[in-house]
């Protein structure tokens, strides 16, 4: 409605938001800008040790295990699976973004439910990916890899994969929570009386914001 | 794929529906260029490792511009609101420069500057320098 008299418009008269969004979803894009580079700077920080490393572990060695295979040497494998589980539900939710407008309250929940099935596979895979980790011995101050050059390695590796992975990790399990508190309001149709889905287009941006880290960690830690 | 069906049978497989799933074909198909690209360097260790790192890099930024676009919707707000978000966004380019010529720098001096570093080594470049002014 508002695109219509675009032209004509003065933005920054007053009256209306200058960003064309309600001042929630506007809060929403500030607190992943400062999230962003709160990830920003824990990925710099090791790429800056990286950096000054003469050697570091080759992440084909190190993530090669699929659960149920044994010692099969399979690199990348499962961190691919953890991939698309989670652009999936970021596809789900943006399903659920666009039923919510279509104000179709059962398409909402049903899409809303594969997002959250889509947060616990990751997280679950998450678990077993770090649980085998320490069972080879790494964790937070112990690295039982060696550096490409087959030199001893510091434990900065397992100190930046575990701290990273595991704020990421966190992200999620709070993006779940949020999720399962917007889908119990489509449930009670808090939203349906409101007259909007815009909740579940806020915590939608959170979702795709973990997605989008997800992908810079992915890069970072297995591709690099 | 059993839900792709249900979300066509609402009768509203309009062109956004649509532009969800092709964003989505795409996310995959480059997830998989990169870890076919991954699987070929460790194979025959074609792509010489500064090419594959750069290949990744872009091919994330790719990834990254989709999400942000089509998944957060950013491409169809209104100028001011993308604006505010991207161009705090550049500091980022300042901050990996500075930080990895940083870390860099740390290991060249570990290097150099080793306690029985032999003198001559550390001065030798800088003294190549001198010569020429």
């Amino acid at each position: 409605m508002d695109t219509a008299v675009t032209a004509k418009k003065k933005w920054w008269d007053g009256g209306y938001s200058p960003f064309n969004v309600s001042y929630g979803k506007l809060m929403m894009w500030y607190f992943l800008l400062s999230d962003a580079f709160t990830f920003g700077a824990l990925l710099i920080s090791y790429g800056t040790i990286r950096f000054s490393s003469t050697s570091w572990p080759d992440p084909n060695d190190v993530f090669r295990s699929f659960p149920g295979m044994g010692h099969a040497n399979l690199p990348l494998v499962f961190v691919s699976l953890m991939t698309f589980i989670l652009i999936m539900s970021s596809v789900t939710m943006v399903l659920a973004v666009h039923a919510g407008h279509m104000r179709d309250r059962k398409a909402v929940a049903k899409w809303m439910i594969w997002t959250i099935i889509g947060g616990i596979c990751f997280l679950a895979c998450q678990a077993w990916e770090w649980t085998h980790l320490f069972h080879e011995g790494a964790w937070w101050g112990r690295n039982p890899f060696h550096n490409v050059d087959g030199t001893l390695a510091s434990t900065n590796f397992t100190n930046f994969f575990f701290t990273i992975t595991g704020f990421h990790g966190l992200h999620v399990t709070s993006g779940v929570v949020l999720n399962i508190i917007i889908l119990a309001n489509v449930l009670k149709g808090t939203y349906e009386e409101r007259g909007h889905y815009e909740m579940v287009e806020k915590v939608g941006l959170y979702w795709h914001f973990v997605d989008l880290v997800w992908v810079f960690v992915f890069t970072c830690f297995y591709l690099l | 794929m059993e839900h792709t069906h249900t979300a066509e049978g609402h009768a509203h497989h309009d062109s956004s529906t649509k532009k969800i799933w092709r964003t989505f074909w795409i996310l995959l198909a480059v997830t998989m260029v990169e870890v076919g690209l991954a699987f070929l360097h460790l194979e025959t260790g074609f792509p010489s490792r500064v090419l594959l790192n750069a290949v990744f890099i872009g091919l994330t930024i790719v990834k990254a511009f989709y999400i942000v676009s089509e998944f957060m919707h950013l491409g169809s707000e209104i100028k001011n609101l993308i604006y505010t978000v991207l161009i705090p966004l550049l500091l980022f380019i300042w901050f990996i420069i500075a930080f990895l010529y940083e870390g860099n720098s740390w290991k060249n001096m570990n290097r150099d500057l080793k306690p029985g570093t032999p003198i001559e080594a550390v001065k030798a470049p800088a003294e190549g320098h001198g010569t020429h002014h």
